[in-house]
């Protein structure tokens, strides 16, 4: 403070100008706390991660982990579990296309037809998400269920023989991710939407662009940023699920989430836990960057 | 007008209300079957209305605790969130430093990463550290899950804030700490309640971390998974709808005083 005591002050007051010296280290205070927390607890385990998945295979948790660099064991938790994998990606992706079929209809209704019940819709859409992840899904079970009226009714029109069910069939579990993560995808495809230029849509019919080719010309690429944004936050924790798998599936339907989950708390397998979710987290990543370098990550961030 | 013109006009918002109504189906069942009394323990059917459930919630005294427990956890973790998430997102708002976009990167990769890769790294950090899992791991895990979106909560609240207003203090001869209390933090402060509530429901509903780092701690959504295999007692569903209506009645009435304060 001493510096500053020879400029010069108004009416007594201290002027109202930057400390520099003070000012230069207060961001880094204000980050410290914050970013220490996510480099100990998000990026230093992922670092664990990769280390105990190159842990000696044949190890427990109870004779403790020698490192071996087990490089072996990425190819051998893929392929005792690529059906779990396989059915990870074919789960979500048809979940994907049902929930893109059903939210680009609804964020488009919210963001351009809804006028004044804009913020109501809005409500609407997240409120489902207000009740507890696993109580929803269980919901689902009473829905689906062999005696409730959705398999009735699908049994009378003949869309399932007299004794087909949906419960604990491929069906269930994609109609169950398909529910839990709609309201990801229809965020950030609202956000999108609503910022759209109407006077591009006037000008597509101006040229005598009739209503498909008005969507198909200008709305859709208009809204990819969106659409793109929504499928990530869709498709990544869709895929990573176990929950929908273990409640509305069998174990013909298990995902790799369901592996994972058993080999850190059942089979106290570590190193082939490890490798399986580094495996998915690869995937995954793979996925992002992909959608992202199609998109350009300035829209994104 | 003929129907097909009023069918041309509308159907892209009937479309969109089925699907609304389809969002909303679970949470009429689960309303439905929080005044329902189960044929038998493993029943999931609608058999007979009873308001027996809303009177006694508690009548499995583990399901209260569980719950119980989620609030205390999800009080602490959204305490230190958010004001870590705070702290941090002023820096970014307001401040210029090195290191910006790995910071960037740090902050988003939460948000994007499998919740089953943290949750597995976490407890592969915890178990070679030789920390114990249980109640505070479980708050360690939320609050880092939590953070990254109280950044970007409080960040977009400053962002969209006029900053001629703290220049208007600061010319009326406000100091900084003055401006800061008076003008900055009521402006910022339903950004960060909305980040506090966001992070408590996070909390609050998160299982996948919270399964594998929780060791031998039940939290409600753990108990749920647990009881599904049991069948679950009906009070359950009772918390299910009294969450739903108590989040509900928040955010009516946070967009309700919002709009008065727009047009008074």
């Amino acid at each position: 403070m001493s510096a500053f005591a020879h400029l010069p002050s108004v009416s007594g007051q201290p002027p109202p100008v930057a400390r520099p010296g003070r000012h230069r280290l207060l961001p880094y205070l204000l980050l410290l706390p914050g970013a220490a927390w996510l480099f100990l607890f998000f990026a230093l385990p992922l670092v664990q991660l990769a280390t105990a998945s190159l842990y000696d295979p044949n190890d427990t948790l109870s004779t403790g982990y020698t490192m071996t660099w087990a490089f072996g064991n990425y190819p051998a938790a893929l392929q005792a579990y690529w059906p779990q994998f396989g059915r990870s990606f074919l789960y979500a992706g048809s979940a994907l296309v049902l929930a893109l079929l059903m939210g680009y209809p609804l964020a488009y209704a919210i963001a351009c037809k809804a006028g004044r019940w804009k913020n109501l819709l809005l409500v609407c859409v997240v409120a489902p998400m207000f009740t507890s992840f696993l109580v929803r899904t269980l919901a689902w079970k009473t829905i689906l269920s062999d005696n409730g009226w959705v398999v009735g009714l699908l049994r009378d029109v003949h869309l399932l023989g007299p004794d087909g069910r949906l419960l604990a069939t491929p069906v269930a579990v994609v109609l169950g991710l398909t529910y839990n993560f709609l309201p990801f995808l229809v965020l950030p495809l609202y956000a999108n939407l609503e910022r759209l230029d109407h006077r591009l849509l006037e000008a597509s019919r101006d040229l005598y662009a009739n209503a498909w080719q008005t969507f198909r010309r200008v709305t859709l690429p208009l809204s990819m940023p969106g659409l793109i944004a929504g499928t990530l936050l869709f498709f990544i924790p869709a895929t990573g699920d176990y929950i929908n798998a273990e409640l509305l599936g069998t174990p013909n339907e298990y995902m790799i989430g369901n592996v994972i989950d058993s080999a850190f708390l059942v089979r106290l397998d570590y190193p082939q836990g490890a490798a399986l979710s580094l495996l998915l987290m690869a995937a995954t990543l793979a996925v992002v960057f992909g959608c992202l370098r199609r998109a350009g990550a300035e829209e994104l961030l | 007008m003929s129907i097909w013109r009023w069918l041309a006009r509308h159907w892209v918002m009937g479309l969109a209300l089925l699907v609304l109504g389809y969002l909303f189906l679970p949470i009429a069942v689960v309303a439905a079957l929080s005044v329902n009394r189960p044929a038998h323990r493993l029943s999931y059917d609608f058999h007979e209305f009873t308001f027996d459930n809303w009177r006694n919630p508690c009548a499995t005294s583990e399901m209260c605790e569980a719950v119980l427990r989620s609030v205390q956890i999800g009080f602490v973790a959204t305490v230190v969130a958010t004001t870590l998430g705070t702290l941090m997102a002023f820096a970014l708002a307001r401040h210029r430093f090195r290191g910006r976009s790995g910071l960037n990167v740090l902050i988003f990769l939460p948000m994007a990463a499998p919740e089953l890769v943290m949750g597995t790294s976490l407890l592969a950090l915890f178990v070679a550290g030789g920390v114990p899992l249980g109640f505070w791991a479980i708050v360690v895990a939320h609050v880092m899950f939590c953070l990254s979106f109280v950044v970007v909560t409080v960040k977009a609240r400053l962002a969209g804030m006029d900053r001629r207003l703290e220049e208007a203090a600061m010319d009326l001869y406000a100091s900084e700490w003055q401006t800061f209390r008076r003008i900055t933090l009521p402006l910022v402060l339903p950004g960060i309640v909305a980040a506090a509530l966001l992070a408590f429901s996070l909390s609050f509903d998160d299982f996948i971390i919270t399964n594998f780092n929780s060791g031998t701690t039940v939290t409600f959504p753990m108990y749920v998974w647990g009881a599904a295999q049991r069948g679950i007692p009906p009070q359950v569903n009772v918390i299910g709808t009294a969450m739903f209506l108590i989040a509900l009645l928040l955010v009516l009435t946070s967009t309700l005083r919002g709009r008065r304060l727009r047009n008074p």
